[in-house]
C-alpha cells in the first residue's frame, strides 16, 4: 500500500526536489507545498500518513500548523525533515513509520 | 560512569555506485539501520571515494551544518551563495545550510581519486542565513596534538558552525599518550580513526573505526602505530 507523505517547505527549489524524491519510490506518494494554507487544505481532503516539515517554517508558524493539522487528523505523524534532500529522507520516513 | 558505542570499520553502511564508493558510519541515503541514526547531534559521517572528474551535481540542502574534510585530492565546489572554490587535502570546508542553499561538489582532478569525509550535524537553530567558509589547517600544530579545527565561535580556532560542537584533528607518533578534555558539560566525543591504530579509553581502534563516548568529562588516548591520525568530534548529546 502506498504511503502518502505531505511535505511543507518555503523554498520552491527544495520543494521541487522533494517532490521528485518522494515520488521516485513506488511505495510513496509525495505531495509537496510551500504554504500552510495549501497543507491544511490537502490534509482536509486527502489521506495523509506522514507530514514532513521542511525549511523556512518559523516556530510560531510551526506551532499553529501542527495544531491545525492535528485538529484535522489527531493521529497524524509530523516530523522535521532535515537536510533538504535525499541524504536523510529515507531514514526519517522509515524511522517515523516504524 | 562513562558509556561508549563502538562502530567497527566493517560494520559501516556501504554503497558502491561505480564513480562513488561510499561508507556510511550512520544511516544515509538508502542505508538504513535504526541502531545507527546519530551520535548526539552528529547525524552523518560519510567516507567517500570519488573517481576523477566525477561528483555530485547541483542539489539543495537546508537546516544542516555540513563539514567536508578532503583526505586526498581536491574538491571543486560551487554554490548558490556565489562561492566557487577548490578545497584540497589539508583544508576544511563548512556550509551552514540554514534556510536553503544549492551546491555542486566534484572531484577537481581528472586522473586522481578524491577521498573526503563529509560530516553533517543538526544545527542548534533552524532557518539561519546560509553561510560558507573554508580554511587551511595548521598541519604542524596537529603533530602529537589534538588541534581544534572547528568550534561554535567565529573568534575561536578553526571554522565555526551553528552548534555547540568542537572538532579536533591530530597526527601522532607511536606511543604518544594524551588526554582530551570534553569542551562542554553534556557533550560526548565521537572519535574516528583516519589511519593507524590507537587506544581510546581502553578500546583498541583501527583505521576507519569509530568510537562514541559520553557521560564523561575526558578521554584517554594512546597512539599504537606511527601513522595514527584521529578526528575527534565533541558534540552535544541532546538533540535540540
Amino acid at each position: 500500500m502506498q504511503t502518502t507523505i505531505l511535505y511543507i517547505g518555503r523554498d520552491t527549489e527544495i520543494t521541487i526536489v522533494m517532490n521528485r524524491l518522494l515520488n521516485a519510490r513506488p511505495e510513496w506518494k509525495g505531495i509537496c507545498v510551500c504554504t500552510d494554507e495549501e497543507a491544511v487544505s490537502i490534509c482536509e481532503e486527502q489521506k495523509i500518513d506522514l507530514v514532513l516539515l521542511g525549511n523556512g517554517i518559523d516556530q510560531n508558524c510551526e506551532e499553529v500548523l501542527r495544531a491545525k493539522l492535528l485538529s484535522i487528523k489527531p493521529n497524524l505523524k509530523i516530523i522535521q525533515h532535515y537536510g533538504g534532500g535525499s541524504g536523510l529522507l529515507y531514514g526519517e520516513i522509515m524511522g517515523a513509520l516504524g | 560512569m562513562s558509556q561508549f558505542i563502538l562502530h567497527k570499520e566493517n560494520t559501516r553502511g556501504h554503497a558502491n555506485h561505480g564513480w562513488l564508493n561510499a561508507h556510511h558510519s550512520f544511516s544515509f541515503a538508502n542505508y538504513y539501520n535504526p541502531e545507527r541514526m546519530h551520535f548526539g547531534v552528529l547525524r552523518v559521517l560519510n567516507d567517500d571515494l570519488i573517481d576523477g572528474g566525477m561528483g555530485f551535481g547541483t542539489h539543495p540542502h537546508d537546516n544542516m551544518e555540513i563539514i567536508t574534510i578532503p583526505l586526498a585530492g581536491a574538491i571543486a565546489h560551487k554554490d548558490s551563495m556565489g562561492n566557487s572554490a577548490t578545497i584540497t587535502a589539508g583544508e576544511i570546508q563548512v556550509m551552514s545550510a540554514g534556510t536553503g542553499v544549492s551546491h555542486s561538489e566534484y572531484n577537481a582532478l581528472a586522473d586522481e581519486q578524491l577521498n573526503l569525509l563529509q560530516i553533517w550535524l543538526f544545527p542548534n537553530k533552524k532557518n539561519v542565513t546560509p553561510r560558507y567558509d573554508q580554511q587551511t589547517l595548521d598541519v604542524e600544530a596537529m603533530h602529537n596534538n589534538f588541534q581544534q579545527i572547528l568550534s561554535p565561535s567565529a573568534d575561536d580556532a578553526g571554522v565555526w558552525i551553528q552548534q555547540d560542537a568542537w572538532f579536533s584533528l591530530g597526527k601522532f607518533d607511536e606511543g604518544f599518550e594524551t588526554e582530551y578534555k570534553i569542551k562542554k558539560a553534556g557533550n560526548g566525543v565521537y572519535a574516528f580513526v583516519i589511519s593507524g591504530e590507537v587506544t581510546i579509553d581502553g578500546q583498541t581502534l583501527s583505521k576507519r573505526d569509530g568510537l562514541g563516548i559520553w557521560d564523561t568529562d575526558s578521554i584517554s588516548f594512546k597512539a599504537n602505530t606511527a601513522d595514527a591520525e584521529v578526528l575527534l568530534m565533541d558534540v552535544p548529546m541532546e538533540l535540540n
